[in-house]
């Protein structure tokens, strides 16, 4: 081999490894910078738990608390509401709540502690729109043999009064039911299970 | 006055043994020869650079009296509009700006499809010229968010769900993206950075690199013919024209004309009934109440009522993810147009009826889709939509079919 001659196969080696390298310390850097996106410490502490008072809420009526910066509603159903909860499980896409996000006690038709008292996240599952409230039964949204429930304006998913969803709607899953307990009969305290349930 | 020309000519010379400025001028001005035949479609390549230069030069002096917090943004952009001197239309030249963008965007996009400008040798002009368009789309949705409206928030809150919908990391894609549980200050805040400062750098980029591509290749022109295989002794395309004097002074009144249109809107209807600034945008955004009737900007429109359409799981898969994936591929599909085309000529003009009834049917549910877009959706208007995403998207499935069993004209030799 003269003085002059290049050595391709070293140079290309050289090349690899330095790109190599020189990939793996640009991936690295890259860590801080897509890592300041996550939801920051102050962003995380935000998400306390919220007491809410029950005792002033009428029959049908439906009040809202703000936790973690999402709505959650509190509505005080009627006997005749409830009754018909029991009505609505062929329309329904998940009667029974079993691909849908709730405490263990929301398992059921009436989806709360207390059947009277429903607390739910006033969220859409589809795209996160908060749907509104048509408690009224034959609504014009809802259709004329609804007996009252929730209708989401972007996409037309609909839910009944305990919010599961309707079949044949683009929102996949029940509405979410947040973690709450009872303080004591007019209070709850939204955001923390009381001991002993499971989530 | 001699003298003055002589300094100034001086002064060029000086620059130019310094820096390549004649070269570059003659290269992409003074000696790019370009078909002599471009029509009344190819005005909207010159008007997206005006347009764009408006959004540059009025998005910096809007950022001097706007402030990007959950707190005062609202209340800034009131500020801009009602307190600041000429605000109102710096602001209103940026608004109206945005959706004139969007209207030469299609149309140039529309053209390109037309006459086949995507074909080879032009398939990297066309996947830049589409890159540039998703960061349009990106640039706009950033930059709504920022006057913190009811549509705004509800709007980013509607998009920024969609990455949910992905199996697995989709949540924790969401709330990486939104850097919080719901869509808040954080999330402004790096909108703003997005919009003024990540996205111009990107488009401009993508704007350079479109033009270099271009000039490198040529442009197409209505016949969808090649002018470089007949020149002149001197190696000058005998179809082509030098691009200054004869198209800057075409394109001049066609930048005026545009300008009067804009202005007609700035100053008669800076709202547009609703359509280029939402009504349910003068409500300041409230996390807790979605309005009663959500829609996109018009420019969205077709592919969310996309979106909207599935609401049938299949294949295991929800409706919610279906959703997506097809507005995804909605917008993506435009990317294969080069290699789904196997049609022998360019151009419309040489195409048989088989392309221009596909091609129309195209046009027509993507218009459809639009109207709908804006419209609450009832069970009558989702079918439609349904039907319409299915011709969308038939366009482009059978196009290597069509296309190839279209029966073609002769293209002639020289343009026409």
């Amino acid at each position: 081999m003269t003085v002059d001659s290049t050595d391709i196969e070293r140079r290309q080696f050289l090349t690899g490894t330095a790109a190599v390298l020189g990939g793996l310390g640009a991936g690295v850097a890259a860590i801080p910078f897509v890592s300041t996106f996550q939801p920051s410490e102050r962003a995380k502490a935000i998400g306390a738990p919220v007491e809410a008072n029950i005792d002033q809420i009428e029959p049908g009526q439906r009040v809202t608390y703000k936790w973690r910066g999402k709505p959650v509603w509190i509505i005080r159903r009627t006997e005749e509401q409830l009754a018909a909860l029991e009505q609505m499980r062929d329309i329904l896409a998940d009667p029974d709540s079993v691909s849908s996000v709730q405490p263990e006690f929301a398992e059921n038709n009436w989806r709360s502690l207390n059947q009277e008292y429903l607390v739910l996240v006033g969220i859409c599952t589809h795209l996160g729109c908060s749907p509104s409230f048509r408690p009224l039964v034959g609504d014009v949204v809802m259709g004329a043999d609804s007996v009252g429930g929730f209708y989401c304006p972007c996409h037309g998913s609909k839910f009944d009064l305990s919010g599961r969803v309707y079949a044949g709607v683009p929102a996949p899953t029940n509405m979410d039911v947040p973690p709450y307990k009872f303080l004591n009969e007019s209070r709850i305290l939204i955001g923390e299970l009381a001991e002993g349930e499971g989530a | 006055m001699s003298k003055v020309v002589k300094n100034l000519t001086d002064l060029r010379d000086w620059v130019d043994a310094r820096f390549p400025l004649m070269q570059l001028w003659n290269e992409h001005v003074g000696q790019y020869y370009a078909p002599k035949n471009f029509n009344f479609w190819y005005y909207f390549g010159v008007l997206s650079l005006v347009v764009l230069v408006i959004q540059i030069v009025t998005g910096i002096w809007l950022v001097m009296n706007y402030k990007p917090d959950a707190e005062f943004a609202f209340a800034s952009v009131e500020y801009i509009m009602r307190d600041v001197d000429w605000g109102w239309l710096i602001r209103y030249m940026h608004s109206t700006g945005a959706s004139f963008f969007f209207i030469v965007i299609y149309l140039h996009m529309f053209r390109g499809i037309m006459y086949g400008s995507y074909r080879k040798p032009r398939e990297l002009i066309w996947v830049l010229g589409m890159c540039l368009y998703l960061a349009l789309m990106a640039e706009a949705f950033f930059g709504y968010l920022l006057p913190w409206g009811q549509m705004s928030y509800w709007g980013a809150q509607v998009i920024i769900s969609l990455f949910g919908a992905i199996p697995l990391v989709g949540e924790t894609l969401s709330l990486w993206i939104r850097g919080d549980y719901v869509v808040s200050d954080i999330t402004l805040n790096r909108f703003f950075a997005f919009h003024v400062i990540a996205l111009p750098f990107a488009i401009a980029g993508l704007v350079l690199l479109h033009i270099l591509a271009l000039h490198h290749v040529g442009s197409n022109n209505p016949d969808g013919i090649d002018i470089k295989a007949n020149k002149d002794p001197a190696g000058k395309p005998l179809d082509g024209i030098p691009f200054h004097p004869y198209y800057t002074i075409k394109d001049a009144p066609a930048i005026v004309g545009l300008l009067i249109l804009m202005s007609v809107v700035i100053f008669f209807a800076p709202e547009m009934g609703g359509y280029f600034l939402e009504h349910n945008n003068f409500v300041p955004a409230d996390p807790l109440k979605t309005p009663e009737h959500i829609a996109p900007v018009w420019y969205f429109t077709p592919f969310y009522s996309i979106l909207r359409a599935n609401t049938i799981n299949f294949f295991m898969v929800p409706a919610k993810l279906w959703g997506v994936i097809f507005m995804g591929l909605g917008t993506m599909a435009f990317f294969l147009l080069p290699w789904l085309d196997r049609g022998k000529v360019r151009s419309i003009r040489y195409r048989g009826w088989i392309y221009k009834t596909a091609l129309s049917i195209f046009v027509v549910s993507f218009l459809i889709l639009g109207y709908l877009g804006l419209l609450p959706p009832t069970p009558g208007r989702t079918a439609v939509a349904q039907v319409c995403t299915i011709l969308y998207f038939l366009f482009f499935l059978l196009m290597p079919f069509y296309t190839k069993w279209d029966k073609t004209k002769p293209v002639p030799e020289r343009v026409t």
